[in-house]
């Protein structure tokens, strides 16, 4: 049994090469001008966190090679700014989490790389200035190369970049076992003429933007060192926003994200489980995220008057159609269970019928999320006096969720393993018993016209099952049957002839039958209890 | 005579205050309220609304904040009146408002209200305040007001709801009195049986006989000295209501019973009473019986229902007896709604399809620690619900009567000799609260909470804590009815000192058997057990015999046991793997005959499933993998790269020899983690190796010494070998005398053999499995010792050179030995209270403990 992990260690193969052609009037070894190291010479620098090696195993006129190789002290890595954790233990899963990443491979390359050829980088040749203006034939080598995204989205890097090849071959994982499938590392060749104040400057953003280590350390003013270094080349790039966006998201991580999780990270370690295992509930749904490119879940409105009607995510739709549900049900007060990062809340608080609103979920990371986006601690008063985040499960019965008009449950029974799916049923309708839930889910049958959606997949990673419209009516009727509902099963977004809709929606009213014995159970209390529990008290009195 | 009316008068004025109320004084102001209270109550008793003005606005006297102080007040009053402490209110409550809300506040905490009023003349209190600095400038008018308030309510005190008044006339009364706390009636904590609480018995005068004949009473008297207590409804419906009262009746005025009311009962003395009551359900069969008794029985009938006390608590507070059920803010106190909650129990306001009020199921809410024993709500059989059981097995409908012997717990029950009344519907199947497998409550775990055990008293769980867990318990986990346990974490033995161990190669070691063997002898421990660890995933495993007995004892409907990791997640994702594994250990188990051995129809049982491959898939993959492919991938290329340079005549000072060392180490971390994994095919290739049988019916094995422990689980591999499934692997192991060096020694070796051999290591075990040490501290369970090359998955590739094991030996153990020590009692008080039958939100709260301490930081390389 292992928890915990090697992850720094990840960090003692940090290796670059960068190579050149020459003729005896342009001599390959040329390079150690620009680099600003001699290629006759090993040296090393030293650093925050080890040392940096620069050596040129080759250096003739036709050919000139430098070596840039980190020897990195990953136990010094691990025990540096651990914090002592109670009981005066270090806490472990702090330094391999927090401590541990900001060091990742392709962050020390990039910060090597710009504090070695500083000015290299800055396209300075302080010997030979002319030097730094000519394009090289350049040849530059990083055998393990965190790529997340994999070769795929190394090309879509790389392409745009002048370079005449780009050559990125996933490293498997264990040779031994084929079965397990490639590393997150490709060995990287690039070949071409570029300049080298370009080429490392594009290495310089593209390896952390590769890397995309989640609790990754920048600087505050990373935002002006990425303008610096993307300077003639980035804002064309058609992969902008990609880069930008991961090069710079690292930034709120380390702070917002990572130690809001780390118990999880623990639990996730004590079964020998990666984090991103445990975290994938958070991702968007696939449906959500296509859904505007794919066969289009048109509004009913918008046919034929539009020339080009803009599709409606269907997301949108499903809310549309839930707030339609509780607005014909009356509901004021309104449980959003299972309410992820808080899309609906946010929609029922812009609606003053809905009253008091109350978001549940299991993941207190989605209610963090969901908190800061709809800025709940900036609202007014009068605005957050309506809406509250709770942490809830559904497995477990909560008497805070009794006495609502309605509850939703909007695409969350999916997410519950199938035997755990009674104890949903019995704390919804049974325990918290809201006149009126709204259960939404997927129609499997529906996939088919999914393009992106292999064949027998699941629309998201962590859905345990996907119902046919068959299986869905099935157990609304027998949940609605058991527990004293009239329940209607709605389609939302468009109903396909043949596969129905994407979404169905359960529309479960408490049983009127039930509401009109309410008012008769009163009277016959008496009579059935022998008699009225009016007695006067006669604790005292008795001997 | 004069002279004796006066002495009468002089005579100390005794007041009665009950141990649990809200005391109320009622004087005016200077009337000598705050000595009164001081002198005959505790200081922290009291609450003065003086005191409470002086918190909110600096200024005893100040009475624009007499609403914000009394606010306070109330509040005050409430917390302890809700804890269950006696409170005096030291105000004027001259104003009959002001006193309603005090007696609203006592009723709203299910406490008698009492009144003493302290009525002095106004020079008294004139001369009082006069001494008062503070009050020095009162107007005389003041105290004449509130001498007016007083004397207009003295007279309605009673009718507003004070069940005792107390008035106190002048100073010397005011003097002499003294004040005496009485116990409630429903208090008899000092009672410890041992009882035989009786069902519902409806007139079922031959039953009852019956039951008592069974129970061993001979003519109402236990020979053993034990006591009956009837749980209400002697009455109605049944062929003979009079003799079963007079039975009753005898016993409880000879002492060898108590009785609490049923709804029956109190329809009856209404009725005797002159009460217009309807003779429904069952009523007008004991009117007529009764028309057939003297006069003087029917009086007596009267007077013994008129006594009768809604409910008892008992046995030092484990045991309440109510008739239709008790919520434990009920418990003890005493009020018109507890009475009724007694008597009638909770219904929701509707009715079902046969008119009937449909009752709430109290017992599923309920939390608390005392047993609540009673009847009303007729059920085929009876069950334990948190704590609960209901009695009334429907004797009058045909079914049984039944009682429980306590403490033993035992049921002891007679079938009806005939339906003597039709029911209007047929019994319930379960008691209230027991259908849908008895849902646990968000309450049960969520927040910070304290869970008691037996083997290390508190233990607390924080909050975040408990919010990881609760995300992972429902989310990935399996039915927690099926998930009695996790396992413990553990600790590691003491970290190595010495730089040459073992007799072996010259070798530094972080871990090494001497320091777990000088441990446990200086902790008193003579022999151990060294166990092989095998290297793969925690699994627990519960064992039905059949779907039948998983349905009977864990109320699942359909898998015949479960299989699940550390952190309660099913072991397979397919049910049908997990019921393949059952079954495979089912055939081991029943060839072994271990299902007669401990008279069970189920075990749970700790282990490891292997390959590691198998289930850690994420940090192998993530991690360890790719160290090595990455290692793979650079070392080749930056060798060369080395190479070169030097054979340029670059001196590169050493690095081309680091460099290969990195690689060596690399190439043995690649090989260090590739030993634990292994392809399988379906189960093809998965092992499953036991190492302790926890918990059969009735019975945590968790403290059978480990050598009765491996003989079992041998049994169940040998039988699994005959079956010839490939399933089951055995557990190597050696015992070791700790003070014997040989012995020492050959614990050594054999763990230095073990791990050249590529294996993990060793768990070090006491071999008496539970114990406390020299100090009475609870034992470490056991401490693990890792293997040099094994350790290399965890510390990395490169741990053995010695600059790094010098900076690795700093480790801090101290709080992962305490994380392992809590894990483990929560363990076992979830084996005990498995053991016991407890209801599961109390097995569960165990078990979710151990979850949620595995969430705190610790070095996870421990």
């Amino acid at each position: 049994m292992v928890a915990g992990g090697p992850g720094a260690h990840i960090l003692g193969h940090v290796f670059l090469t960068i190579s050149t052609t020459g003729t005896p009037d342009r001599p390959a070894t040329d390079l150690g001008f620009l680099l600003h190291k001699h290629p006759g010479k090993a040296q090393s620098f030293s650093t925050s966190h080890g040392t940096a090696h620069v050596l040129y195993p080759e250096a003739t006129e036709q050919r000139c090679t430098a070596a840039l190789l980190l020897e990195v002290d990953p136990v010094g890595l691990v025990r540096r700014g651990q914090g002592k954790g109670r009981g005066g233990a270090p806490d472990g899963a702090l330094a391999q989490y927090v401590n541990d990443r900001p060091y990742a491979a392709s962050s020390l390359l990039a910060v090597a790389l710009s504090s070695v050829f500083r000015s290299a980088l800055q396209g300075r040749c302080a010997a030979r200035p002319e030097l730094a203006e000519r394009p090289l034939p350049l040849r530059i080598e990083i055998p393990a190369l965190p790529a997340r995204g994999g070769a795929e989205l190394v090309h879509r890097l790389f392409g745009p970049l002048g370079w005449a090849s780009v050559e990125a071959v996933p490293v498997p994982l264990d040779e031994q076992f084929p079965e397990w499938g490639d590393s997150r590392y490709v060995h990287l060749v690039l070949e071409g003429e570029l300049l080298l104040a370009d080429a490392l400057r594009q290495l310089y953003v593209l390896l952390p933007v590769l890397d995309d280590a989640k609790h990754y350390w920048v600087a505050p003013d990373e935002v002006d060192k990425l303008l610096r270094a993307g300077d003639g080349w980035l804002a064309a790039h058609p992969e902008h926003r990609t880069i930008t966006e991961r090069y710079l998201a690292r930034r709120r991580s380390l702070t917002e994200d990572a130690f809001g999780r780390l118990e999880l990270v623990r639990l996730a370690e004590a079964d020998g489980r990666d984090l991103e295992e445990l975290d994938k509930e958070l991702d968007e749904e696939l449906d959500d995220a296509v859904a505007g490119e794919e066969p289009t879940p048109s509004t009913e409105a918008g046919a034929g008057a539009d020339p080009a009607p803009r599709p409606v995510p269907l997301a949108v739709l499903r809310r549309e159609a839930i707030l339609g549900a509780l607005r014909a049900a009356g509901a004021q007060r309104v449980l959003d269970l299972g309410c992820g990062q808080g899309q609906l809340v946010q929609a029922l608080l812009k609606d003053v019928s809905f009253t008091e609103i109350v978001g549940v979920d299991v993941s207190v990371r989605a209610l963090t999320v969901a908190a800061r986006r709809m800025r709940l601690e900036r609202m007014g008063e009068r605005q957050s006096s309506r809406v509250r985040l709770v942490q809830g499960s559904l497995t477990y019965t909560d008497k805070r969720l009794a006495g609502y008009d309605a509850a939703v449950l909007s695409e969350v029974i999916e997410h519950l393993d199938l035997p755990r799916l009674p104890a949903l049923e019995y704390a919804v309708f049974g325990a918290a018993r809201p006149r009126t839930v709204l259960v939404t889910t997927p129609n499997v049958e529906y996939n088919v016209r999914w393009e992106t959606l292999p064949a027998g997949h699941v629309r998201h990673g962590d859905h345990r099952f996907e119902w046919t419209r068959e299986e869905f009516r099935t157990w609304a009727t027998e949940v609605a049957g058991r527990y004293g509902y009239d329940v209607r099963v709605e389609p939302v977004g468009d109903d396909d002839p043949e596969v129905g809709p994407p979404t169905q929606l359960a529309v479960f009213q408490l049983a009127t039958t039930e509401t009109a014995a309410t008012a008769a159970a009163e009277t016959a209390t008496a009579a059935t209890n022998g008699t009225t529990a009016t007695d006067s008290p006669k604790e005292g009195d008795a001997a | 005579m004069n002279d004796d009316r006066k002495n009468d008068d002089r005579k100390q004025r005794v007041l009665p205050v009950t141990d649990l109320s809200l005391v109320v004084l009622v004087g005016a102001t200077g009337s000598g309220k705050s000595t009164f209270a001081r002198k005959h109550f505790k200081p922290t008793e009291v609450i003065s609304s003086d005191y409470c003005r002086g918190l909110v606005a600096d200024d005893e006297n100040d009475q624009s904040a007499s609403k914000d102080a009394f606010d306070v007040l109330h509040y005050i009053a409430g917390k302890r009146l809700a804890a269950g402490r006696l409170t005096v209110v030291d105000a004027t409550n001259v104003q009959s408002e002001a006193r309603r809300q005090l007696i609203r506040l006592a009723r709203e905490h299910d406490v008698l209200p009492i009144a003493i009023v302290l009525d002095m003349p106004e020079e008294v209190c004139a001369a009082r305040n006069a001494q008062r600095p503070d009050r020095q400038d009162m107007p005389r008018h003041v105290i004449q007001r509130h001498r007016r308030e007083l004397r207009r309510s003295l007279r309605g005190l009673e009718r507003e709801g004070f069940r005792k008044v107390h008035v106190l006339r002048g100073v010397e009364e005011a003097e002499t009195a003294e004040v005496v706390l009485e116990k409630r009636f429903n208090d008899l904590r000092h009672l410890t049986g041992p009882f035989d609480i009786v069902g519902d018995v409806h007139g079922c005068s031959s039953e009852l006989e019956a039951l008592l004949a069974k129970l061993g009473y001979r003519d109402g008297v236990h020979p053993e000295g034990r006591t009956a207590v009837f749980v209400g409804d002697l009455v109605d419906r049944g062929p003979d209501s009079p003799g079963v009262l007079r039975r009753v009746m005898g016993m409880v005025k000879t002492g060898n019973a108590l009785c609490v009311p049923g709804n029956h009962e109190n329809k009856l003395g209404r009725y005797l009473n002159g009460r217009n009551v309807q003779h429904t359900h069952g009523l007008a069969e004991t009117v007529e019986q009764l028309g057939r008794e003297d006069e003087e029985f029917v009086a007596e009938v009267r007077a013994f229902i008129d006594g009768l006390v809604s409910h008892y608590v008992l046995d030092g507070g484990k045991l309440v007896v109510c008739h239709a059920g008790l919520p434990e803010r009920y418990h003890g106190r005493t009020s018109g709604r507890v009475r009724s909650h007694a008597l009638y129990g909770d219904t929701t306001g509707e009715t079902d399809e046969f008119g009937l009020p449909v009752r709430y199921p109290w017992a599923e809410d309920y939390r608390g620690k005392a047993v609540v024993v009673y009847g009303h709500t007729p059920v085929p059989d009876t069950s334990w619900i948190n704590n609960t059981i209901c009695l009334d097995t429907g004797a009058v409908f045909g079914g049984k009567m039944t009682a429980l012997r306590w403490p033993e717990r035992e049921l002891v029950d007679v079938p009806a000799e005939q339906v003597w009344y039709e029911p209007v519907k047929p019994l319930a199947g379960q008691a209230p609260g027991g259908h849908e497998g008895r849902p646990l409550d968000l309450a049960d775990v969520h927040g910070r909470r304290v869970v008691e055990t037996r083997h290390l008293g508190a233990v607390s769980v924080r909050e975040e804590n408990a919010a990881a867990a609760l995300e992972v318990m429902s989310r990935f986990a399996v039915d927690p009815r099926l998930m009695p346990y996790l396992p413990p974490t553990m600790a590691p033995t003491a970290t190595s000192k010495e730089g040459t161990r073992g007799g072996a190669a010259d070798l530094p070691y972080l871990e090494h058997p001497a320091e777990a063997f000088a441990q446990y002898r200086a902790d008193g421990v003579e022999r151990v057990v060294c166990e092989e660890k095998h290297m793969g995933s925690r699994a627990v495993v519960l064992l039905c015999k059949d779907a039948d007995a998983a349905r009977e004892r864990f109320g699942v409907d359909g898998p015949t046991g479960s299989v699940y990791t550390r952190t309660g997640r099913p072991f397979f994702d397919d049910p049908a793997v997990t019921e393949e594994v059952l079954r495979r250990l089912r055939t081991a188990v029943t060839d072994a005959g271990l299902w007669e051995e401990f008279a069970t129809d189920w075990l749970l049982l700790d282990g490891e499933l292997l390959p590691w491959s198998l289930k850690a898939t994420g940090l192998l993959r993530q991690q360890y993998a790719a160290v090595g492919a990455a290692s793979r991938s650079v070392f080749p290329g930056a060798l060369d790269a080395l190479r070169a340079a030097e054979d340029r005549g670059i001196d590169t000072g050493g690095l081309l020899e680091r460099q290969r060392e990195r690689a060596a180490d690399a190439a043995a971390f690649t090989d260090a983690y590739r030993r634990y994994c292994w392809s399988t095919d379906g189960l093809d290739g998965v092992r499953f190796a036991p190492f302790q049988l926890l918990a059969v019916e009735g019975r945590s094995l968790a403290a059978v010494p480990h050598d009765t422990q491996l003989a079992w689980l041998d049994r169940l591999v040998e039988a699994d070998e005959r079956a010839g499934t490939g399933l089951l692997r055995r557990t190597g192991r050696i015992v070791v005398d700790t003070a014997d060096a040989d012995s020492v020694r050959a614990g050594t070796d054999w763990w230095l053999e073990l791990t050249a051999a590529g294996g993990e290591g060793m768990v070090v075990k006491p071999l008496h499995a539970y114990g406390t040490d020299r100090g009475g501290r609870l034992l470490q369970p056991g401490v693990k010792v890792r293997g040099r090359e094994y350790l290399r998955i965890i510390y990395g590739p490169e741990y053995t050179r010695p600059e790094n094991l010098e900076r690795l030996r700093v480790r801090h153990l101290g709080h992962k030995r305490s994380l392992a020590l809590r894990e483990y009692a929560l363990g076992l008080e979830a084996l005990d209270r498995l053991a016991a039958g407890e209801p599961l939100w109390r097995v569960h709260e165990a078990v979710f403990a151990v979850l949620a301490l595995e969430s705190e930081p610790v070095d996870p390389r421990l």
